[in-house]
This record gives structure tokens, sequence and C-alpha cells, in this order.
């Protein structure tokens, strides 16, 4: 176990490192003037001559990147900005801000929208799919199905905005969605979260619907479940003891994948509930062309997409005695 | 060891001589065979869902190239503003004075609040440069995935080790977050910001990202397909005989993994029509007087309290679209793949 997540780690370093080292060339060396862009809209020349010292525009692109790269662990000093403690990943010139800092502000409320619809999401996917597998061909597994399909064919952008028009501002039976955080008033918290979280589940229990229905199908025929029942076990005490351990395998993948969409701050779901999180913090730096910014939340959320990976493929080892890590 | 040729090819003649009879003979009475494409179609057939739903799909389509005949009988364009045009349609707040968002005999999906162009138009035309755009991702998709996969799975060694870390890389790439934050430093590269961007060139943009981020999954998906095939008898054979490798790909591995190919396609191009509505929504995409189906969304998430109609025909549309292509993709999935099961 410790072999494997040390290479794991490592291979995530690397991946990380490569996606980092790309973005960063495309931001800044793609582009005519990156210093101009960084600016922002409102820039003096003064400003302008300031930043261009600050990235050191007239050094080498690798250099540049060093330079970035190495204020991830010693830190990094912005004259005329201020100062980016040792995690640096920049300082965002428009902000006059460490990037971090603003990432770090930002995350509670990606987190509580992904925690909630997460569990909300898994609960119903998989009871659904479990019950649909045990009704196998009865009106309860058709009903699931179809529902399951119609709603992965629904996008939030639609879902979100008729759900709003509907519970929030005819019905006036929801709170207008809004982030609050936890600390200061759990209720204010979950009221206001519920309507994003019922509507990203409403999405993303389809795919687990479906997932987990076809894995337990495909479990119940393997040759342990019927010695199982040979046995003299009953139905569910097969279904709950042991077809479900086979069958959650590709349900863990599906959900690794699925933490890293989340975690990235879902761009869609933030602006349709207009909810302040990494999504809507990455849409405003685009808007206001804040590369330093849009390059440390890539960062942030690849280190999510390649951390999710690692706890998937631990778990399969924990699911699943038969899988060796290797 | 080789065996003597005489007698090496005896038995290939007769072979070829056993392989003519079995197909004229059963053909003579009445019963004849069918190619696995063939028997695909008739299982395809029987599935009611499928059928309906790939009429549903051809609608669209149709609906999507005809546009501009439609329109045209119609008589309107998605680019007049006829509110402003003609007084009374829109009130002194905007909105249109009909109730629904202006519904009538003249303008049957009503009019935009604000500048007032009619919505039955722009949701054909927008429709059919979305169906244009994915269509045309979907094709590059597949292309450059399968042969990436193939290409991979058939060399192996390091070109595969190396594709396989490229794969890697871009699925861990947090791709939503790259088109929001990389059309524009792209765009910037070829148009100054002083002036507008040409809209071919946003599409040429937008075609040619979703491309890049897109042929990873299909190519991995391929390579392990091709690994298994690989070291199949028939693949042998074909080598030993001394086929090249290009005939290997296109003779031999190709007709086995049309398959997965197919079923890729259908899986990717509902994806495809979401992910660029989904862009288009968030401002990044296609952008407004070029009518899209996320661009209407988006315009009409931003009157939805007080004008719901204009939400919903382009968010029911394409919702009714998205089904019907799962749908008929389960189907096709069905009928090509009698095996698995769903």
């Amino acid at each position: 176990m410790l072999r494997f997540l040390v290479r794991r780690l490592l291979g995530a370093v690397i991946t990380l490192l490569i996606i980092s080292a790309v973005t960063f060339m495309l931001f800044y060396a793609v582009p005519r003037d990156p210093a101009r862009i960084a600016c922002g809209k409102l820039c003096t020349p003064e400003t302008l001559e300031l930043i261009r010292h600050n990235m050191g525009i007239s050094d080498p692109m690798p250099v540049q990147f060093w330079h970035w790269l190495s204020g991830i662990f010693l830190g990094r000093e912005y004259p005329g900005f201020g100062n980016c403690d040792a995690p640096c990943l920049g300082y965002s010139f428009v902000n006059r801000e460490p990037v971090l800092a603003t990432i770090l502000d930002r995350f509670p409320t990606t987190f509580s929208l992904f925690l909630g619809s997460s569990v909300v999401f898994l609960v119903f996917g998989i009871g659904t799919g479990m019950l649909a597998a045990l009704k196998q061909g009865k009106p309860t597994d058709k009903i699931a199905s179809s529902a399951s399909l119609v709603a992965s064919s629904m996008q939030i952008y639609f879902v979100g905005t008729l759900a709003l028009y509907v519970f929030v501002y005819q019905l006036q039976i929801l709170d207008q969605p809004g982030y609050t955080p936890f600390s200061e008033n759990p209720g204010a918290w979950f009221s206001g979260l519920l309507l994003p979280w019922l509507i990203l589940a409403l999405i993303f229990t389809a795919n687990y619907t479906r997932m987990t229905r076809s894995q337990m199908v495909e479990q119940l025929q393997e040759d342990y479940v019927r010695t199982a029942r040979a046995k003299g076990l009953s139905r569910p005490n097969v279904f709950f003891r042991f077809a479900w351990r086979g069958a959650m395998g590709p349900i863990v993948t599906i959900f690794g994948v699925d933490v890293g969409v989340l975690l990235g701050g879902g761009m869609i779901t933030e602006k349709t509930f207009s909810i302040q999180g990494i999504g809507m913090l990455s849409l405003k730096s685009v808007v206001n062309n804040d590369l330093p910014m849009l390059l440390g939340v890539m960062v942030v959320t690849a280190t999510f997409v390649v951390l999710a990976n690692i706890v998937v493929d631990a778990c399969y080892a924990l699911i699943d005695p038969r899988i060796r890590l290797a | 060891m080789t065996p003597p040729t005489p007698s090496a090819a005896a038995p290939l003649e007769v072979t070829d001589e056993s392989v003519e009879k079995s197909i004229t003979s059963p053909a003579n009475s009445g019963n004849e065979s069918k190619s696995p494409g063939q028997l695909a179609w008739r299982r395809f057939k029987r599935d009611r869902t499928g059928v309906i739903a790939a009429c549903i799909v051809i609608f669209f389509f149709v609906v999507a190239l005809c546009a501009p005949l439609i329109a045209n009988l119609y008589g309107k364009d998605p680019y007049t503003t006829y509110g402003l045009n003609t007084p009374g349609l829109l009130g002194d707040n905007g909105f249109p004075v009909k109730p629904n968002g202006g519904i009538d005999g003249e303008f049957w999906f009503g009019i935009e609040p604000q500048l007032g162009r009619d919505l039955f138009t722009f949701l054909l035309y927008g429709i059919r440069n979305s169906l244009l755009i994915c269509t045309a991702i979907t094709l590059l998709v597949v292309i450059v995935g399968v042969t990436i996969g193939v290409t991979a799975g058939y060399v192996g060694g390091k070109t595969d080790w190396f594709i396989g870390r490229v794969i890697d890389i871009l699925l861990a790439f947090p791709s939503q977050l790259f088109f929001v934050a990389f059309t524009p430093v792209v765009l910037a590269l070829f148009v100054s910001p002083e002036e507008n961007t040409p809209t071919w060139l946003t599409v040429a943009c937008l075609i040619g990202l979703l491309t890049v981020f897109g042929w990873a999954s299909i190519a991995r998906l391929l390579r392990g397909q091709v690994l298994a095939l690989r070291e199949r008898e028939f693949v042998e054979a074909a080598r030993v005989t001394g086929a090249s490798p290009a005939r290997i790909i296109f003779k031999e591995l190709l007709p086995n993994l049309w398959t997965p190919i197919l079923i890729q396609a259908t899986l990717n191009l509902p994806a495809m029509v979401t992910t660029e509505a989904g862009l288009a929504y968030l401002g990044v995409g296609i952008q407004d007087p070029t009518p899209d189906w996320g661009v209407m969304i988006g315009q009409a998430a931003k009157v939805y309290q007080d004008d719901i109609t204009f939400l919903l025909f382009p968010g029911v549309s394409m919702v009714i679209f998205v089904l019907a292509f799962n749908l008929l993709g389960d189907s096709v999935r069905d009928a090509l793949d009698p095996k698995t099961k769903r």
C-alpha cells in the first residue's frame, strides 16, 4: 500500500508539473503582450511597467516558469504590490492579492456545493439502482430506468433556471440560493444551498442509477452468488452482503471523476444559481483577463482531479481484496 | 518446420471450393445468410424505442438542414429586430405585450424581450448552427481518437507508453475551465483587442479546442480493443502472410472496431451539443448575434423571471434532442452488440 501511494503520488506530481508548465506556456508565450493582459482593463502605464518588472517578461520563458514554480515552495516578493507567502501560486494584479488567498476564500462555497449534492446523488443513485436491479424487469425497474435516462438528458442551465423560476419566484417555497458559512448559520447554509444540491443531484443521480443497476445485474449472474444462494442464504442477504461489493468498483471510478469535476467548480452550476465559488471566480477572471488567477485555479483543479484518481484506486483495493495494488 | 509447397496449396484449393459451395447452397434453398450489418439492422428495426428516437433525431437534422427554406416560407429571419421596428409588439418595459412571450399567428414562438427578434427562426438557426458545429467536432474527435488509439495499440512499445501518458494528462486536465480560459487567449492571437472577432474564427477555435480535449477517451478505449485483437490468430495469420501494417490495420483490425467506434460516436454527439451550448451559456463560445442553442438559453436566462416562455422553447427542444439521441445510442449499442447488458 505504501509503495503504491508513493509511486502514484510521484506520478501525480509529474502530471501536475506538466499541466502547469503547459498552461503557463500557453498563457504567457502565446499572447503578444501577457503583461498587458494580466494588467486588466483599468491599466495605467506605471502599473503596466511595474507588472512587466514583476513578471520578469524580459527573462526567457523557462526562467519565468522556474520563478513561478519556486514561488510555490519559497514564496515570492512582488515589489510595489505585496508579499506572497510560501505556497505562492502567483499574484493577481487585478485583485492585488495573492492567487491562493482568493481561491482558499472561495473554496468552502464550492466544497459545500460538492458535499451536499454528492450525499444526495450517491444515496439516491445507488439506492434506486439497487432497487431496480432487485426488481429487474418489473414496473419499478422500468420507471427507475426511464426516469434516470430522462434526468441524464437534462442540463443544469435549463433545469436549474426553470427550478429557480418555479420554486423560488412563483411558488416561493425555497430561498434564493446563496452561500452562508456553515459556522455562521447552519440553517441558512442548508436552505441557501438546497436547490443547487437537488438540481445537481438530479443530473448526477442518473449516471449512478444506471451504473449500479447494470453492475448489480451482472454480479447477480456470477457463480459466487449462485453458490451463496445454493448454500441457503436468502436473496436480500446475498444481495446486501456480497453482490454489492463487486458492483461498487465502476461506481467508485465515476465518483472519482465527479469529485474532480465538482471540486473544480461547476462554472455552469455556480453561474445558474449565482453562487460565488471557484467556478464564478474563474469566470470573473476570464472577463478580467486575470491570467495569474486562471493559472492558479487550473493548477488547484487539476490537483483535485489527480488526487481523486489516486484515492479511487486505493479504494478499489479496500472494496475488492482481489485487486492488488502494484 | 515448413510444409512442402504442393501439400500446402492443395488444401487451400479445397477450402476455396467448399466456401463457394457453402455460399451458394443456402441461397438456393431460399434461406439466405446475412452479414453482421444486416443482422444488426434487423435487430434495430425491431426495437420500437430506437426507431422512434431515430425519427426524432432525423427530424432535428432535417429541420437544421432546411432552416433557411423553412424561414423563407415562414417569411422572417433571425436577425431582424421586429419588436423595435414595429411599434406595439414590445411594451414600455421591453417585454412582449401579448401574453406567453408574445406568441401569436405572426410569431409562432413569440418574440425576444428588449430586441424583439423572432424566436422561431432564431431557434431554427440555433439548432442548425449547433448541430453543424457538433457534428464536425464529433467527426474530428472520432477520426483523431481512432487513429491515435489504433496506432498506440498496434505499434506498442515506446509509442504506446508516450501516447498513454498524453492521454492521462489530457484526462486530468480541467477541460471546461481550460476552454473558458484559453478561448480568449487563442482569439487574442488572431485578432487585436480593438477589432471584433469574426464568427468563423470563434467557430474554428471552438472546434479546434473541443477536438484537442475530446479524442483522449476514445483513443484509450480503442487502444485497449486493439491490444486484445492484436494477439488473435487472424491478425497473426495476416502478419505471417506478409501483409503490410496498413493492410492489417485497415482490413483486419478496423472491421472489428466499427462497433465501439459507432457507439462512441453516438455517445459523443449529444455530449458535444450540451458542452457547446454550455460554453455559449458561459459567454465564451458562439456570441450573441449568431443564433445558437446555448446563446439562446443564455439570453433567456437573463430574463427568465419575467418571460419564462423564452427559456422553455430552446430548453425543452434541447432536452428532447439529447434524450432521443441517448436512446438512439442505447439502441444502436443493443443492435450492434447484443451480448452487452445495460
